[in-house]
């Protein structure tokens, strides 16, 4: 067995790559929405580093870092320091099956695909991931030794578990149709009708509703940011973080956002696919970021005008509606598979 | 004298008090003092079962200042300093009760003028004390924007008050026998060009928020106090009028010429947190109601002080001819009018409810107390009855709408 030397090069060329745009994407993220909030609230928002206040990510990072590093007397250490980790990481991995468009022909380079990796399981890989993050914040909340940070914890291991099923259950009716988990091959078999032949529009709108709330819960954002309700659990599962810590929970909840609009984006908007995209490949990376934006403004959107569920309505909802819906999706979904295509 | 010495069967109430299996699995967390949601200083001790209320202890004190006696040190006229300071955001409707409860120790009346300009501005601060409980109540439950929004609006109207009275915020422009001075030129002009545009926010403010399923999920059935109970407790203002009890201090003991106007008392009868938040939003509604006929009558001049000699400065031309005339200037400007020997109650109905004002005058140029009923205050002691088995997520929205102001409640 020998190791490919090209190979190895080209994935760690698009690893590099793939993390510094994500973590522009994420940096802007933070930009965006606390301008996008400005706005919609009245207000300017940040505006004073730089031209328009576009600096403004940098100068939180080196006030963040600059930060004195704090841990609670009556903390578990280890656990405290781990936590952030935990959160962060997983959240960072499911970057290399983002599949940014299609095959495209650089030059010097040659044919290159605009992801670092397809692989049969993507999905469940991602999945796998995301899921991995609740520890962060279960064991942020244990480590602590705060009671608003253990119930921050309680609620959103609560939470995220509930909402992982309808989340899982809400995508069959997309792989059905798809016929893959690969996220690279989901995306090809949405090219149809001139590139508009995605899921929302084919079959899957119920499939696409339901995965977008159980995202929102899935990510702890209004209206389902319970775990760190401010008014009542002050910061919830971080109330006790502080400094680079802090920022490593921020940066790991903007993560699962763009993770979540990547999948809502891939699996129900067709990804990189959409008019044109056969003859100019290059616009494939446009019309997928396009995409992913419009779900982050979304958030941004929500955040700025909905209110917060309560514990009990939030589980309520999950188990007594958005479940049943998604099982019923997959009825309905099978069916379809079986006579319409 | 013979002691008798008093028995505590201390042993046998242990005994009777039957042990609570669950002791050990609650969990007592302290809510404030420094916490975003207690509006001020409010700290409240919570005994939970997971996220159960169980217990709910209110503790206060956190932001008394001893405002009640420092009025005993002031004279009468400069006790109006401190008044608008207890409850912050409704500091005219507290001067005003200040001002009229040692008009009846006088007894003398504040000339029309006068009375139409307090309520057009005890109605525009009562407007501004609601946003900014539209604002941090919506805040509560999760929904940023309206805080935003009320701010804008509430902002507008603080410059009105700067306009008319020179501060935003501590005005103390009601005095003893009418008004500091008049309004100035277009003041009247401008706030009847202002108004509209306010109405037009409420109708947003309708879509924003009240309109909103997942806020009226939040706020419906939540917070009950009967009507009974609102009644045994003293509630009043907004709070025992969203438990179905009709009562107003503006319409059951009319003041400042309240009788004159023409305005409804919005009245719910569904005990909870929604019914408060309902009459809240219509009572602002009501006071822009208020506000327009106040403007209509303010458009005629005249005097805005009571021209009894104990409250008005003699003419300077006066002065210049008779020497009693400058005697009398010398000991008003230096010593301060006397009031006569007595004791008054005087309430009024604030943005919070009830403000009552009990003085006692033992005739000189200071009060011998002043005792401040205030809303704050005693809306605060039924908290428990109305979060004992709710969600910790509903103490929040509980707090929000009874609608405390630390320093209503410590003084």
């Amino acid at each position: 067995m020998s190791i490919d030397v090209g190979f190895l090069l080209e994935a760690l060329i698009k690893i590099v790559v793939v993390f510094h745009i994500v973590l522009i994407i994420l940096a802007y993220t933070v930009y965006a929405e606390r301008r996008v909030l400005a706005v919609i609230q009245n207000r300017l928002g940040p505006n004073r580093v730089g031209p328009q206040g576009l600096l403004q990510p940098f100068a939180d990072l080196l006030k963040f870092i600059f930060k004195e590093e704090l841990v609670p007397l009556a903390a578990n250490k280890w656990l405290y320091l781990l936590a952030p980790l935990v959160a962060l990481v997983p959240a960072f991995m499911t970057m290399i099956v983002y599949p940014f468009g299609g095959t495209v022909n650089l030059p010097w380079v040659g044919e290159i695909d605009l992801v670092v990796t397809h692989f049969n399981v993507g999905l469940l890989y991602v999945f796998a991931m995301t899921s991995l993050g609740v520890y962060g914040i279960v064991i942020a909340g244990w480590a602590s030794n705060s009671k608003y940070s253990l119930l921050g914890g309680l609620r959103s291991s609560a939470q995220m578990v509930s909402y992982e099923l309808a989340l899982s259950l809400s995508v069959i009716g997309a792989l059905l149709q798809a016929g893959s988990l690969d996220l690279v091959e989901i995306v090809r078999a949405q090219g149809g009708f001139f590139g508009l032949g995605w899921h929302i529009f084919w079959f899957q709108p119920l499939g696409f509703f339901i995965f977008l709330i159980s995202a929102i819960a899935e990510t702890n954002r209004i209206p389902f940011d319970l775990p760190e309700a401010e008014t009542e659990l002050v910061a919830g599962f971080h109330t006790e973080y502080s400094a680079m810590k802090f920022a490593l929970f921020f940066l790991g909840e903007y993560a699962n956002m763009l993770t979540a609009s990547v999948l809502a984006t891939v699996l129900f908007l067709g990804g990189w696919q959409g008019p044109f995209v056969d003859q100019f490949p290059l616009l494939g990376p446009v019309y997928f970021l396009g995409k992913v934006f419009f779900f982050i403004f979304l958030y941004i959107w929500l955040r700025g005008t909905l209110p917060r569920f309560r514990y009990d309505q939030l589980m309520n909802f999950g188990w007594k509606f958005l479940l049943p819906a998604a099982l019923f999706n997959i009825v309905l979904s099978a069916i379809v598979a079986l006579f319409a295509l | 004298m013979q002691s008798k010495e008093i028995v505590v069967p201390t042993a046998s109430i242990t005994a009777l008090r039957r042990p609570d299996p669950l002791a050990d699995q609650r969990m007592t967390m302290s809510l404030g003092p420094q916490h975003p949601s207690t509006h001020g200083v409010l700290r409240l001790e919570l005994v939970l079962d997971g996220e159960t209320v169980v217990e709910a202890r209110p503790d206060i004190g956190y932001l008394h200042t001893g405002m009640e006696k420092t009025m005993e040190k002031e004279k009468w006229q400069q006790v109006v300093t401190i008044t608008c300071r207890m409850d912050y955001l409704n500091s005219m409707g507290n001067d005003l009760g200040y001002c009229l409860a040692v008009e009846k120790l006088l007894d003398i009346e504040a000339p029309e003028r006068a009375r139409n300009i307090r309520v057009l501005l005890t109605e525009m601060n009562r407007i501004t004390s609601h946003l900014v409980w539209w604002g941090t109540h919506g805040m509560d439950i999760g929904a940023m924007t309206a805080f935003f929004y009320a701010f804008t609006e509430r902002e507008q109207m603080l410059d009105f008050f700067e306009m008319a009275t020179g501060a935003r915020f501590h005005q103390s422009y009601f005095i003893i026998g009418g008004c500091r001075w008049d309004l100035p030129g277009d003041f009247v002009q401008q706030v009847t060009d202002f108004l509209p545009g306010f109405e037009k926010f409420l109708d947003e403010a309708k879509k924003l928020v009240t309109g909103n399923r997942i806020f009226q999920r939040r706020t419906k059935g939540v917070g009950r106090i009967s009507k009974q109970d609102a009644i045994d407790w003293a509630l009043s203002g907004p709070t025992i009028r969203g438990s179905g009890v009709n009562w107003d201090i503006r319409k059951s003991e009319p003041y400042s010429g309240y009788d004159t106007y023409d305005f409804d008392v919005p009245v719910y009868d569904g005990c909870d947190v929604w019914s408060r938040y309902l009459v809240r939003m219509d009572e602002m509604r009501e006071s822009v109601r208020i506000c327009k006929q106040a403007l209509v009558r303010l458009k005629d001049p005249g005097p805005v002080l009571s021209d009894h000699p104990k409250l008005k400065l003699p003419e300077r031309d006066l002065m210049k001819q008779h020497i009693d005339v400058m005697i009398h200037h010398f000991l008003l400007a230096s010593e301060g009018f006397t009031v006569p020997i007595g004791e008054v109650y005087f309430p009024i109905e604030s943005a919070r409810g009830e403000i009552g004002y009990y003085i006692v005058s033992d005739g000189k140029e200071r009060p011998w107390r002043v005792r401040v009923r205030a809303p704050s205050f005693i809306n605060l002691a039924a908290l428990p009855k109305m979060v004992e088995g709710q969600l910790l997520a509903d103490v929040v929205a509980v707090i929000g709408s009874i609608d405390i102001v630390l320093g209503d409640v410590d003084r």
